[in-house]
C-alpha cells in the first residue's frame, strides 16, 4: 500500500500498461466474437437508451448557451447571421463529442466501474474464472463494443439538438432571420466537422469503456475499493479525454481539414 | 492429482506462503485447517489458478498451471468447481442462470437438456423449485446450496471448498458438511476444503493438512491431528487461545 504512495510514477506507468493490455486483450475477444450478443444489447440499452435524457439536456442546453453569448459579441460585428454557424461548427469538431463524452464518463464510466469493483469485491469475478469463463469475454468486451456503438450516436444526437435548440433561441428569443442563419449555418458547417465529433467519440469510447472497466476489474476490497474505483474510473477517464482531445484534434486536423 | 511445491507468496511486505509443499491423490477428501488469515484461501487460489505464485509451482495432472496465461488456464479449470466462501452467486442472474451459467456459455446442450440438469443440480443439495429466485431472495445457507449446485453441475474432477460453514447457525453448517460428504460419496470427486471449523474438519475429511506460518506445519488423518501432543496443533484443535500469542 506504501508503495503507490512512494512510487507514483512507477504506479501510474504500471496502470497504463495493464489498461493497454486489457484493451487489447478486449479487441482481440470482440474480433474474435467472445461476447455473448445478449450482453452486448443489455449495454447498447444501459449506455444508448438510458442516457438519452443526460445527453439530450446536455446538448440543449449547450447550444442555446452558445447561441445566446456568441450573440452578444457578433451583434457588436453586425454580423448576427454567423452567429449559428460558429454554435453547430464548436458542437460538431469539439463540443458535442467531448461534452458527451465527459456526460458519459460520469453516467455510464461510474456505473461500470462500480458494478465491476462489487462483482470483484463479491468475489463474483472469480466466479467467472472458475466456471472458465473469461472476464474480458463476458463483462468487458461487451461493454467496449456498445460505448464504441453508443458514443458517436450519442454525440450526433448532442450536436443536432444543439443546432436545433441554438437555432429556437436565435430565431424566438433574439428575433433572428431564420432563412439567414440556416443559410450561413450550411455553407460553414461541412461534413468533415462531423466526421471530427464523430471520430473523436469513437476514440473517447475507447478511453472511458477501457478505464472504467480496468478501475472497476482491480478495484481494493469493500466498500471503500469500490468507492473509490468509481471516483478514479470517472476523473481518470475525464483528465484523458480532455488531454487527449488536443492531440487527437491536431491528428485530425492534418489529417482531415488540410484535404479539404 | 494435484502437487504443490515450494510455493511462496507474498503480498506488499506480507509473506503468506512460504514454500507449501503437499501432494493430494485423485478422489482424496483433504482439509486445509489454519488461523485465520494463514494463507489457506490463498493456497486454495493458487491450486484453481486465481492466484499466480512468486516462486515454487503447481502441477494439476502433471501439468504445470503456474505460467500458464489466463485463456490457457481456462481450458485447466474446466476441472474444477469451486464454492466460495461468500457464495459469490451472480446476483443479476436467478438461480437456474447461476447454476446453468457454464452450461449455457459452452452451449453444448440443448436448454431443455441444461434445465433438466440443473433441476438435477438443485435437487442434489435439497435446493429444487427454487430455479426462479434471484440471489437476494435466498438465505446464508440456500446461497451456499446454489453455489454448490453451481460448482457440481458440469461434473468437475475436483471440487474446492473454501470455508463453506463460515457465518452459517450450526444447524446450517451441518446440512452443508453433509452435503460435502454427499458429494463426495456420490460424485466420486476429489474434495479440498478449507476450513477452521474442526467439527467439519472431523467429519468430511479423510485427511487434515494445517497450514501455519506459511507452511504445512501437520499432515495426518484427523484422529492423528486432535490428538496430536504438537503444541500449536493441540492449541488450534482445542480453540486454545493465549493472550499473549498473537499467532491466531
Amino acid at each position: 500500500m506504501g508503495r503507490s504512495a512512494d512510487n507514483p510514477l512507477k504506479d501510474a506507468f504500471t496502470s497504463l500498461g495493464r489498461v493497454t493490455v486489457l484493451f487489447l486483450d478486449t479487441m482481440r475477444s470482440i474480433f474474435a466474437k467472445r461476447f455473448r450478443v445478449r450482453d452486448l444489447v443489455e449495454q447498447l440499452h444501459f449506455i444508448g437508451v438510458k442516457s438519452q435524457s443526460v445527453v439530450l439536456l446536455t446538448g440543449a442546453f449547450t447550444g442555446m448557451v452558445m447561441c445566446a453569448q456568441f450573440y452578444i459579441q457578433f451583434h457588436k460585428v453586425k454580423m448576427d447571421s454567423a452567429v449559428m454557424s460558429v454554435v453547430s461548427v464548436a458542437m460538431a469538431r469539439e463540443l458535442g463529442a467531448v461534452l458527451t463524452s465527459l456526460m458519459i464518463a460520469g453516467r455510464v464510466g461510474a456505473a461500470m466501474a462500480a458494478q465491476l469493483g462489487t462483482m470483484k469485491v463479491t468475489e463474483q469475478i472469480d466466479a467467472l474464472r472458475t466456471l472458465a469463463t473469461s472476464p474480458v469475454d463476458y463483462l468487458v468486451a461487451p461493454r467496449l463494443l456498445a460505448m464504441f456503438i453508443s458514443l458517436p450516436l450519442l454525440t450526433a444526437e448532442a450536436i443536432a439538438i444543439s443546432m436545433v435548440s441554438g437555432m429556437m433561441v436565435a430565431v424566438f428569443l433574439l428575433g433572428l432571420d431564420q432563412a439567414d442563419l440556416w443559410g450561413n449555418m450550411l455553407i460553414y458547417t461541412w461534413s468533415v466537422d462531423i466526421w471530427m465529433g464523430l471520430i473523436k467519440a469513437f476514440i473517447f469510447a475507447g478511453i472511458i469503456a477501457t478505464i472504467a472497466c480496468h478501475k472497476g476489474m482491480h478495484c481494493g476490497q469493500g466498500a471503500e475499493g469500490v468507492g473509490k474505483a468509481t471516483t478514479e474510473a470517472v476523473v481518470a477517464a475525464s483528465i484523458t479525454i480532455l488531454v487527449s482531445n488536443f492531440f487527437v484534434t491536431l491528428v485530425l486536423n492534418k489529417l482531415l481539414i488540410y484535404q479539404e | 492429482m494435484i502437487e504443490v511445491s515450494q510455493l511462496h507468496k507474498s503480498f506488499g511486505q506480507q509473506q503468506v506462503l512460504r514454500g507449501v509443499d503437499l501432494q493430494i491423490d485423485e478422489g482424496e477428501s483433504v482439509v486445509i485447517i489454519g488461523g485465520s488469515g494463514c494463507g489457506k484461501s490463498v493456497l486454495l487460489r493458487h491450486i484453481i489458478g486465481l492466484v499466480p505464485p512468486d516462486e515454487g509451482d503447481v502441477k494439476i495432472d502433471g501439468q504445470s498451471i503456474a505460467d500458464l496465461s489466463e485463456r490457457e488456464l481456462i481450458k485447466v479449470r474446466r476441472k474444477f468447481g469451486m464454492l466460495f466462501q461468500g457464495s459469490a452467486l451472480f446476483d443479476s442472474l436467478t438461480v437456474e442462470e447461476n447454476v446453468g451459467f457454464l452450461l449455457n456459455r459452452e452451449q453444448k446442450m440443448s436448454p431443455a437438456a441444461i434445465r433438466e440438469t440443473v433441476a438435477d443440480a438443485l435437487e442434489l443439495v435439497d435446493l429444487g423449485g427454487t430455479q426462479v429466485k434471484k440471489p437476494a431472495e435466498l438465505s446464508g445457507g440456500m446461497k451456499k446450496r446454489v453455489g454448490l449446485a453451481r460448482a457440481i453441475v458440469y461434473k468437475p474432477e475436483i471440487i474446492l471448498y473454501d470455508e463453506p460453514t463460515t457465518g452459517l447457525d450450526p444447524v446450517v453448517a451441518d446440512s452443508i458438511d453433509q452435503l460435502v460428504i454427499r458429494m463426495r460419496d456420490q460424485l466420486k470427486c476429489t474434495s479440498i476444503v478449507v476450513t477452521h471449523d474442526t467439527r467439519s474438519m472431523r467429519r468430511v475429511g479423510n485427511r487434515v493438512m494445517m497450514l501455519h506460518h506459511g507452511r504445512i506445519h501437520a499432515n495426518g488423518t484427523p484422529d492423528d491431528i486432535f490428538n496430536s501432543t504438537d503444541p500449536i496443533v493441540h492449541k488450534f484443535v482445542n480453540g486454545i487461545a493465549d493472550p499473549k500469542d498473537l499467532e491466531f
